[in-house]
């Protein structure tokens, strides 16, 4: 119905149509706080933004409170992805521990766990221990549900047929178990990173003592509101940076 | 050779069956999956049970026992019932407007191609972008209140239904819009009869995960600040080290978000049950 040179013209129409979309933000944005009303205590000025993320990146004021981030996340997530493909796994052994496990694990999947912010606070204190704590708490769920959804599910056929062909436990894993459920163990653990940095940049902001968003919420108090603003723009792009590199891991660990 | 021993286990317990209590417990609990679940859930209580009595310091931790003994004391502090409701109606309002934003701009998205490939790219690098570094921002604008809480749990709810009302939308195989429409049906019709009934089964998958959404919004808006909703509370709790009453708060919450879920869940599997059928 239409050809290549119509499907091409209806694609520079939407790229067309999402500059404009982002032009008509950053005027709009420009427009409210020059000549409309809008206090810069509100919102401040795109530039003046500009400026001051140039300059958080110019001075590397951010460098003391990224690391701290990244460490948290790092480690949250190194013993998620330990604890939840180990548990993940050994579940997924036998089908009766399946149907015990799964459910009560889903169950606990669906409570909000920051609720239980407060009480890791508590234990663990203010600083980094407890943010590691509640990162590593959330992100466990989806990586030990999804590799118990990767080797529990395998099709029978294909170990048994592996069996008769006199295949020893480690090839069994190494040449049917591992790559059946591989892919599925990758989306865990990019849900899990997600949701990890999720919590941590949460926990932050709720209670901390350093890291990227105990400085946002810091700036806010002290209503420095151009600054804060170029230091969202700085978490939110390190975000979408994280969030896509390990997406893109995610689909070359497919192929 | 491996599965020779298989089939002699297989076989050991009819045998046994009566003789050891054992195996009949072993038995029993292989027959219903359900209660050895629960037996899974009371280990972790004893555990927890055993470990706030002899282990952890009183100020961090009390047991199960005496956080359920005393749910009634939680209530009794002034203030929590009003800040149980408050956080109640932020979610439903929250919830809410979810559906409403996310149906209105899915549909819109969804249904128009040009629309679709113009602002599918901008919704999902919204969706992806972690909203909580925006937080102090719904503060500022919304005031400490239950206001700041909602619209924080609009921009966590309105995503999944947008994009999973769109996906529903676009799912649907073009041969049934065409034969639809050389049957002479309106606009109308075709929205009624073959995109709607389509559209439902996404739809409340994406309203489970806009549950979620709203609840980690509401309830993170809350821990971050409050003058009379639940985060208050533990805020209060925590610095006054009453572990007995936090964790009651707490487990009343939790119970709450699983009696959430779990409605909208029993919905979903209830209304996407014509495709399978």
């Amino acid at each position: 119905m239409s050809g290549p040179a119509d499907r091409d013209r209806g694609r520079w129409a939407s790229r067309a149509v999402q500059a404009l979309f982002l032009i008509a933000l950053i005027s709009l944005w420009s427009f409210a706080t020059s000549w409309g009303h809008v206090s810069p205590i509100l919102l401040p000025d795109p530039l003046a933004v500009m400026h001051e993320l140039i300059d958080v990146l110019k001075s590397g004021e951010f460098v003391g409170d990224l690391r701290v981030t990244l460490t948290e996340l790092a480690v949250a997530f190194a013993i998620s992805m330990t604890t939840g493909t180990i548990v993940g796994y050994l579940v997924s052994r036998s089908p009766y521990a399946i149907k015990v496990f799964e459910p009560l694990m889903a169950g606990a999947y669906s409570i909000p766990i920051i609720l239980f912010l407060p009480l890791y606070v508590l234990f663990f204190g203010l600083g980094p221990p407890s943010k590691i704590a509640l990162g590593a708490t959330i992100s466990f769920f989806p990586i030990a549900l999804n590799t118990i959804a990767g080797f529990g599910y395998i099709d029978k056929i294909l170990t048994v047929s592996a069996r008769s062909m006199g295949a020893s436990n480690y090839q069994l894993f190494r040449w049917v178990l591992l790559p059946a459920a591989f892919p599925v163990i990758l989306t865990g653990l990019r849900m899990g990173f997600t949701v990890a940095l999720l919590a941590i940049l949460g926990s932050e902001t709720i209670a901390s003592l350093a890291g990227l968003g105990h400085r946002i919420v810091h700036l806010a108090e002290s209503m420095d509101m151009a600054r804060m603003f170029a230091y969202i723009t700085f978490v939110v792009l390190i975000a979408a940076f994280l969030n896509s590199a390990v997406s893109r891991l995610e689909a070359r660990g497919k192929r | 050779m491996a599965h020779v021993p298989a089939i002699e286990e297989a076989a050991a317990p009819r045998a046994l069956a009566g003789r050891s209590p054992w195996r009949r417990v072993q038995r029993f609990l292989v027959a219903w999956p359900g209660l050895a679940r629960l037996g899974v859930i009371a280990l972790l209580f004893g555990v927890w049970e055993i470990a706030a009595r002899f282990y952890v310091d009183k100020m961090f931790l009390s047991p199960p026992s005496s956080v359920f003994t005393s749910l009634h004391t939680v209530f009794m502090t002034p203030g929590v019932p009003a800040a149980l409701r408050i956080t109640f109606f932020e979610l439903s309002v929250a919830f809410v407007l979810s559906i409403a934003i996310g149906l209105s701009v899915g549909l819109t998205v969804g249904l128009n191609r040009f629309a679709h490939r113009s602002f599918m790219p901008i919704i999902l690098l919204l969706y992806g972008t972690p909203q909580v570094t925006i937080l102090p921002l719904f503060i500022l604008y919304f005031g400490i209140g239950p206001a700041s809480k909602i619209a924080f749990g609009v921009t966590h709810g309105m995503f999944p239904i947008m994009v999973t009302v769109i996906a529903g939308v676009q799912n649907i195989k073009p041969i049934l819009l065409t034969s639809a429409k050389s049957m002479g049906a309106s606009r109308w019709h075709i929205f009624r009869w073959v995109i709607f009934p389509h559209m439902i089964p996404s739809f409340f998958s994406g309203m489970r995960l806009a549950m979620t959404g709203v609840l980690l919004g509401v309830l993170l808006a809350e821990l971050y600040v409050s003058t009379a909703g639940i985060g208050y509370f533990t805020t209060l709790f925590t610095q006054n080290f009453d572990p007995t009453k936090l964790l009651g708060l707490i487990s009343m919450l939790a119970a709450m978000a699983i009696a959430l879920n779990e409605l909208v869940r029993r919905a979903e599997v209830r209304f996407s049950r014509w495709r399978s059928a």
